[in-house]
């Protein structure tokens, strides 16, 4: 995983509540073993007027031009604008993965489904929780103004408008230095191997039950 | 201080914690299925890491599997590939059980852990699908993960988490004839809408849940998901290991005893205090129909579809104009005169024996009406092999083949539609499914969630009945 530093992005609003992870990524592109190459499809039902299958060439396919995203002005975006309990729904991965590999490094919004939440600080995406008050703000800023960008900050977890108001979040410090190094979860686990192995054996005295052998 | 069930849960398996309480859990049980685990899978190779502990997976294809033509093999060769690859990640790592595609055993994940007595009492159970909540009615602390979780848990046995919240739910009373599990916890769903569990871990309880059986039970849980509650749980009684004796995997003999012995305390104590606590009383539930699409989106079936002008919240608003869009549905319909093309039985909601021995039972009351002629299909998918051959036994089928119902072969089917069973766009379903997000159940599908009996009675008059009519 990259390392998240400071940047200035331009803003995309979703203007809705509930956004699910069909929503995001369409089941159909779940078929894929790969990690990467989801881009193309987040938001697949919104964003295209045809019916996507994996493996399509999806600059030949017909856009739905009233989907916020395909809007001018909204292109090369990097931060989304969501509402409630965005990402709510099924515990694909692929979400996050679309979302990052369609060029978003993180998301703004008022809340995040669990699970949406978790799987995003595995990739790099940093969800942002901030107040209704200062999203429905942002939501107005954006659409009053175009090329509208925000500056996020991890290490000082703010999140800076264009005429100058600071805006604080929260965020859990271990999800925040994982992030902030790049580290990867399973490494800093095993460091603690021993600790698992000998927190094993006492469970297998214990809750013998628990441990039936491959046949 | 008296101890939640979470507590003692979470208690018995944290390795250790860091400063800011993030703790490492060790993962008891882990599910595994084909479409979130390649790339765990793939990752652990990648790194040159060895599983933990293979003996803790149970591993099956579901999602991509066909429901027919079982002997034409898979005929979609990228779902093909996929449940290829996971026979071959599970040859070469080993597992507790692994029933493969065509397997006597095989079926919905969440359907054939419990049924052969692989989920027991106490365990952390978690599975790369948000539906891992249903184990949870073994208070188990189950947890729905992403495929990276997916692949620390190979890779470490355990789990990185931070203790949540802890709900209570409480449904104190007795339901009505024709009430079931799945109108609980839909009723749940319309109370508390589908982030009302976030950042919680739910017990259910009340006399109403303690009622239902350990199928009931699955059904509950398995939604906690849909109120936005990542775990969701029952405490353990006489139910539960009365399930439980003499399954594939359960404890025998003297280890049976000390087991039962140290699964009885797996109860919250008397005065346990939960942040939240929620109370429904039992007999004001109604059989419960969604109109939306958002499991929130419910009412009873007597009722009709909501108004955007009866919410004052803009963006409640708008979100509902947009359902009634996708949905086709004029505000202020009477649900019982809105009909459906289809009619889906199955999924790990609601694929169990006594899910399709209550759609059967339904359909026998009809006394030979059999399906509407203007309902195109009717799919009846049970949830594993083992279920498929009770049923038959049962004569079950035999009653869903005569009422003109298709009977399928095990699998998550046109609960997700990523198999070829699914909707057209624009045709409205009567499902038992849990999603009723757009698109769910094929682009363009519309979705309406509802109990097995409730789906033979849409299917049988062609649209939405009170099922309480009918039997
Ligand atoms: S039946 Fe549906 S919800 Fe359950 S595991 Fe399969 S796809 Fe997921």
């Amino acid at each position: 995983m990259r390392a998240f530093t400071p940047f200035d992005g331009l803003v995309a609003p979703l203007d809705r509540a509930n956004v699910d992870t069909d929503a995001i990524i369409p089941k159909q592109f779940l078929k894929s073993i790969k990690r990467a190459g989801f881009g193309p499809n987040a938001f697949d039902e919104w964003r295209y007027l045809d019916r996507g299958e994996p493996g399509q060439d999806c600059s030949r396919r017909p856009i739905n031009a009233d989907f916020v995203l395909n809007q001018p002005r909204y292109q090369g975006a990097s931060i989304l604008l969501t509402r409630d309990n965005f990402g709510c729904g099924s515990s694909r991965e692929h979400a996050p993965w679309a979302l990052e590999d369609y060029g978003f490094r993180a998301l703004v919004g008022t809340s995040f489904a669990d699970i949406f939440f978790n799987n995003s600080f595995k990739n790099g995406l940093l969800p942002i929780r901030l107040p209704t008050a200062a999203v429905d703000e942002l939501f107005a800023q954006v659409a009053a103004t175009s090329g509208y960008r925000l500056k996020i900050d991890l290490a000082a977890q703010t999140v800076t408008r264009p005429d100058g108001t600071v805006l604080s979040f929260d965020v859990d410090p271990f999800r925040k230095e994982c992030l902030l190094n790049g580290w990867d979860d399973i490494g800093l686990t095993l460091r603690h191997a021993d600790e698992i192995r000998a927190f094993e054996a006492k469970r297998q005295i214990e809750q013998p039950w628990l441990f039936s052998k491959v046949a | 201080m008296p101890k939640t069930l979470y507590d003692k849960l979470w208690e018995n398996h944290v390795v250790r914690t860091e400063a800011d309480g993030t703790a490492l859990l060790y993962i008891d049980r882990h599910l595994v299925h084909e479409v979130t685990s390649p790339q765990a899978f793939e990752g652990l190779k990648l790194a040159g890491r060895k599983p933990w502990r293979v003996s803790s997976i149970v591993a099956t294809a579901d999602h991509n599997t066909p429901t027919d033509h079982w002997e034409r093999g898979i005929e979609d060769p990228v779902s093909r590939q996929q449940v290829e690859t996971l026979d071959a990640n599970i040859h070469e790592v080993g597992a507790l059980a692994f029933f493969p595609f065509k397997d006597a055993r095989q079926g919905i994940i969440h359907v054939i852990g419990p049924e052969n007595g692989a989920i027991l009492p106490g365990m952390t159970v978690v599975c790369g699908d948000s539906h891992t909540s249903t184990h949870g009615a073994f208070a188990c602390l189950a947890h729905g993960i992403g495929t990276s979780e997916v692949e620390h848990v190979l890779a470490t046995q355990c789990l990185l988490q931070k203790k949540m919240k802890a709900m209570q739910i409480k449904v104190e009373g007795k339901v009505g004839a024709g009430v079931t599990a799945k109108d609980i916890v839909l009723a749940i769903i319309g109370k508390i809408g589908t982030a009302g569990g976030t950042g919680h871990a739910v017990e259910f309880a009340g006399s109403a849940i303690r009622a239902l059986s350990l199928e009931g039970r699955m059904t509950v849980c398995n939604m906690a998901i849909e109120a936005g509650a990542r775990v969701g749980f029952v405490a353990v009684d006489d139910t539960t290991i009365d399930y439980l004796k003499g399954r594939a995997f359960a404890p025998t003999g003297e280890e049976w005893a000390r087991a039962v012995t140290y699964w009885r305390t797996l109860v919250s104590d008397p005065h346990a205090s939960f942040d939240t606590v929620v109370e429904l009383d039992a007999a004001t539930i109604q059989p419960q129909v969604t109109w939306g699409t958002s499991p929130e989106m419910v009412v009873a079936v007597g009722g009709s579809v909501p108004a955007p002008e009866d919410f004052a919240d803009p963006v409640k608003r708008e979100g509902i104009v947009r359902a009634l869009e996708y949905m086709g549905l004029v505000a202020r319909t009477p649900i019982k005169e809105i009909r459906v093309d289809q009619v889906f039985i199955g999924s790990c909601t609601n694929s169990r024996i006594e899910d399709l021995r209550a759609a059967a039972a339904v359909v026998a009351a009809a006394k030979g009406r059999g399906k509407a002629a203007s309902v195109k299909r009717v799919l009846v998918v049970p949830g594993s092999g083992l279920v498929k051959r009770q049923a038959e036994a049962e004569g079950l089928d035999q009653i869903f083949l005569s009422a003109g119902f298709e009977w399928r072969e095990p699998g998550c089917s046109m609960c997700l539609a990523m198999n070829a069973d699914r909707l057209e766009p624009g045709e409205r379903c009567a499902s038992t499914s849990n999603r009723n997000f757009e698109g769910r159940q094929g682009a363009g599908g519309r979705t309406h969630l509802v109990s097995p009996a409730m789906a033979a009675a849409a299917a049988i008059a062609g649209h939405f009945t009170d099922v309480r009519e009918l039997v």
